[in-house]
């Protein structure tokens, strides 16, 4: 590596390999992190970066190549390993107790003693001190699952620090943060730097490696492919060095045509199976040939409203009219009804909902039209067919690989969605239900995705798009609905938004929720 | 680096041949232990075992008997199974079954004829093994009792509904057993030897009856039913996921009340052997726990029609010659059979990846190459 003389490394990898059966998931990679710094890697979904990671925290095993902390050859065995030579992880899904207080889960599995009383006196004062130290504030006897997104984020890297990390390494960080929490955790980070914490950051933002990092590493299909400085380099070049070619991030948006109406939700209310108030109140329309667009932070409700206007889960007040068909809380449409109406979903839990993980990729291609009379031959199924209809659908939208037979958890994020997307477009609908649609997929398969969304807005289709990218809500919507607290707090048509209002809409009024 | 693509992938033949026949050598190891602590020549009671099984005629028509009865309740399970439903009340549902077989034998067996009583004592054992699979079923999915919970009570109240009927109200005239009076012909499908009686075939007499070809049908039947009909479509995406169902307009709780219905059902068709194959009247207990066994049926044969009749077969094998064994070796008691069944159920079935590593480094040795076990990743 062409690299100025180095001194301070805080960690350096020389030649790592690791293979899962067929698949290289990384494949002669070399980084070096200097102390101090905050480094970003990013790469596409599958390119390697979390196989990396967890290499890096004892997880799995490199199969060739050497790993140094401060210089040193380690071997990382274990995830106690990389913990004691000072490698703190923060999960992209919080590794946390809910019914635990913050001080609890900090000292989980580092109690001294058999007694707690004595350690736990002396974690909240190794807290209060990280607390002073980095701006790190958390009520250390707040229970963690009633404490908002962010705060138990910053329990999560209190865990690490506690644990004497010196290297952080934080993976997807701000997939579940407000634009403000994310700004909140920056400084955090930033002030962490400045206390000689080294700082890795994953992600698929391009928008963040640029805030916030002082330097950055490119992978793609299991490699590393280039370094930069952050200051020397910009969005378009990392895109394309993650892609590897060149990439078209502008989406050609013509004015919306709109038609008549096709949903009516009026005053809808929802409860959760525990009888919770999830939804309340909400009450808006969608017309042909625009997209609606529901921006909120995640778990506000709009999972629900979705689910209920899907078929999936009842309402408990308030009716909504779909093509002319009226749903009230006596009457439940089924989610059949609704496809034969023209009303398809593409769910936000794709893993769950979308597709059955152990069904090969040709029979999650029927998921849901698996009674339809054309997959037949007499009574049963027509495994032939369906083969041929999944080809189809995977040569149309470019699913890789493509091969009808695979099992679906096998695809990658992104062909998993580009299935799912591909088999309730292909139905024609008049109203399309859309969650998450780019949620852990790759740039390549969310430009295409963000395309055939607007093709289909533009062929006269009602879209209803919920995603917590705000980036995406505010490139495909033509109105855009704030949902917080399960309320719709505000509506703003698109070209009038801009982010700073939206995430202010989407956090203020959750503040004013909890007083 | 070169290392990197010495890798290969553990061959199919070697996960599917091999590894079952490394884990139940374990099992047969571990089994051999336990005779020589009795003081017992291990290999001559493995040889006494598979003679026992297969070395004559009468004793491959034993082992077949047997073997059905497993297919029946391992194939009830299996269904179950697929639908993420753990039915344990096989035992009960074939009980009840057997009861709805008697009572037409009963009724009909001196008007009706063979061709068409048999068919409907078929029908009625279904129908009575299948409604006593779908309250527990029904409790489920509209209640939300626990179906093991229910299915094990229910057990308990065939055991007793039968007991008193046997005892109280069908027990033949002058009889001191509980059981119903012998059915006559029409009621009885016939044997084996019988069958190859009319080919100009002469078989040593056995217990094994025509309910064997109907057990490889109904594994047949299930199969096409579970991976190539819609139902099935909607069992499994139940089964795997009932987000997925509820999803896709898949009513689960009128899954969940099918699957049961069948799978009581198929539990029930252990009757066709017992009763109207060989005992020819309906008994106290002839169920005698091929109910329960057929969950570890199941499990073996890997909740697959394939895998559940050869792992029948085995059984079946371990039934017969562990009879013969305990007959042939007087240290040997009918427990220890027992206890030689459990440890292939353990090997097989629960510790069943176990070996597979093992399996893959000693190839990975003769071949020189680094041979990677499935679901590593």
């Amino acid at each position: 590596m062409p690299q100025a003389p180095v001194i301070d490394l805080a960690i350096e990898l020389r030649g790592v390999h690791k293979r899962f059966g067929d698949v290289h998931a990384n494949r002669d990679v070399d980084l070096q992190i200097r102390k101090g710094s905050i480094h970003g890697i990013i790469g596409e979904n599958g390119a390697g970066k979390s196989t990396l990671m967890s290499i890096l925290y004892g997880f799995y095993k490199a199969d060739a190549g050497e790993v140094l902390i401060d210089g040193q050859v380690v071997r990382l065995a274990n995830s106690r390993a990389a913990i004691e030579a000072g490698i703190g992880m923060v999960h992209q899904h919080f590794m946390l107790v809910d019914t635990f207080s913050v001080l609890e889960n900090v000292m989980l599995g580092a109690e001294q003693g058999m007694a707690l009383a004595p350690s736990a006196a002396a974690a909240r004062e190794q807290l209060q001190h990280l607390a002073d130290n980095y701006q790190l504030n958390v009520d250390p006897d707040a229970l963690v699952g009633e404490l908002p997104v962010g705060e138990q984020q910053r329990t999560e890297i209190l865990k690490a620090l506690y644990r004497g990390a010196r290297v952080l390494i934080l993976d997807e960080p701000t997939g579940v943060l407000t634009p403000q929490e994310a700004d909140q955790l920056f400084r955090i980070l930033r002030a962490l730097r400045e206390q000689g914490v080294t700082i890795l950051l994953i992600t698929h933002k391009l928008r963040e490696v640029m805030d916030v990092t002082d330097s950055v590493s490119v992978m793609r299909l299991g490699e590393m492919v280039a370094h930069r400085e952050t200051a020397e380099t910009s969005e378009r070049e990392l895109a394309e060095l993650m892609v590897g070619g060149s990439v078209d991030l502008e989406l050609n948006k013509s004015l919306p045509n709109t038609g008549e109406v096709l949903l009516e939700v009026k005053n809808l209310g929802v409860r959760d199976a525990r009888g919770v108030q999830v939804c309340r109140q909400i009450s808006f329309n969608i017309r042909a040939g625009e997209i609606v667009g529901v921006a909120g932070v995640s778990g506000n409700g709009q999972s629900e409203l979705l689910e209920v206007l899907a078929g999936i889960e009842p309402l408990s007040a308030g009716s909504f009219n779909v093509l002319g068909q009226e749903v009230d809380s006596k009457y439940k449409i089924n989610p059949k009804t609704l496809r034969s109406l023209g009303v398809n979903h593409v769910p936000e839990d794709r893993h769950r909902l979308g597709m059955v993980k152990p069904f090969s990729a040709a029979e999650t291609s029927i998921l849901g039209y698996h009674d339809d009379p054309v997959y037949r031959r007499g009574p049963l199924i027509d495994g032939d067919k369906v083969t041929a209809h999944c080809q189809a659908l995977m040569n149309d939208f470019d699913v890789r690989p493509p091969d009808p037979s695979l099992r679906s958890a096998a695809f990658s994020g992104g062909n998993q969605q580009k299935l799912i997307i591909a088999r309730e477009i292909e139905r024609e609908p008049k109203l399309m239900l859309v969650g998450q649609p780019t949620r852990g997929v790759d740039i390549g398969a969310i430009a295409l995705i963000h395309r055939r969304l607007l093709a289909l807005r533009d062929a006269g289709v009602g879209i209803l798009l919920v995603s917590v990218e705000l980036d995406e809500i505010l490139a495909l919507s033509d109105r855009i609905l704030v949902m917080c607290g399960g309320e719709l707090v505000g509506e703003v048509p698109a070209g009038d938004a801009d982010k700073a209002q939206l995430g202010l809409m989407m956090a203020n009024a959750r503040e004013v929720e909890n007083v | 680096m070169s290392s990197a693509d010495n890798t290969v992938h553990m061959p199919t033949w070697l996960r599917v041949g091999v590894v079952p026949l490394v884990n139940l050598s374990m099992a047969l190891f571990v089994s051999g232990l336990i005779f020589w602590i009795i003081g017992e020549n291990p290999i001559e009671a493995v040889r006494l075992m598979i003679y026992g099984a297969f070395g004559y005629q009468e004793a491959i028509g034993y082992t077949l008997f047997y073997a059905t009865n497993f297919i029946f309740t391992g194939l009830a399970v299996a269904v179950a199974f697929h639908a993420g439903l753990f039915n344990i009340g096989g035992e009960g549902q074939a009980y009840v079954g057997g009861l709805g077989m008697a009572l037409m034998a009963l009724a009909f067996d001196d008007v009706l004829p063979v061709y068409l009583l048999v068919p409907l004592c078929l029908v009625s054992g279904a129908v009575f093994g299948a409604a006593w699979g779908a309250v527990p079923g029904w409790l489920q999915a509209y209640r939300g009792s626990h179906i093991v919970i229910t299915t094990i009570m229910f057990n308990f109240i065939a055991s007793a509904l039968l007991g008193y009927l046997l005892v109280s109200v069908l027990i033949a005239p002058g009889s001191m057993a509980p059981e119903t009076r012998k059915f006559l012909d029409s009621a009885s499908i016939p044997y084996l030897y019988e069958i190859a009686a009319w080919f100009g075939v002469e078989l040593s007499r056995s217990p094994a009856n025509g309910s064997l070809f109907i057990a490889l049908i109904c594994a047949f039947g299930l199969w096409l039913y579970i991976w190539r009909s819609p139902s099935g479509y909607a069992l499994r995406t139940v089964g795997f996921s009932e987000r997925a169902a509820s999803y896709s307009g898949i009513d689960a709780r009128k899954v969940t009340v099918i699957t049961m219905c069948l799978s009581g059902g198929l539990a029930a068709m252990m009757g066709l052997n017992e009763i109207l194959g060989t005992q020819h009247r309906l008994l106290l207990n002839f169920t005698a726990g091929y109910g329960f066994t057929g969950i570890a049926v199941s499990l073996m044969g890997r909740n697959h029609p394939v895998g559940i009749v050869l792992a029948s077969l085995l059984f079946g094998a371990l039934y017969q010659g562990g009879a013969e064994l305990a007959f042939d070796m007087p240290k040997v008691t009918r427990e220890m059979v027992v206890a030689i069944q459990g440890l292939v159920i353990l090997f097989s079935g629960a510790l069943a990846y176990m070996s597979e590593p093992w399996v893959a480094w000693v190839y990975g040795k003769l071949i020189g190459k680094h041979v990677i076990v499935e679901g590593a990743v």
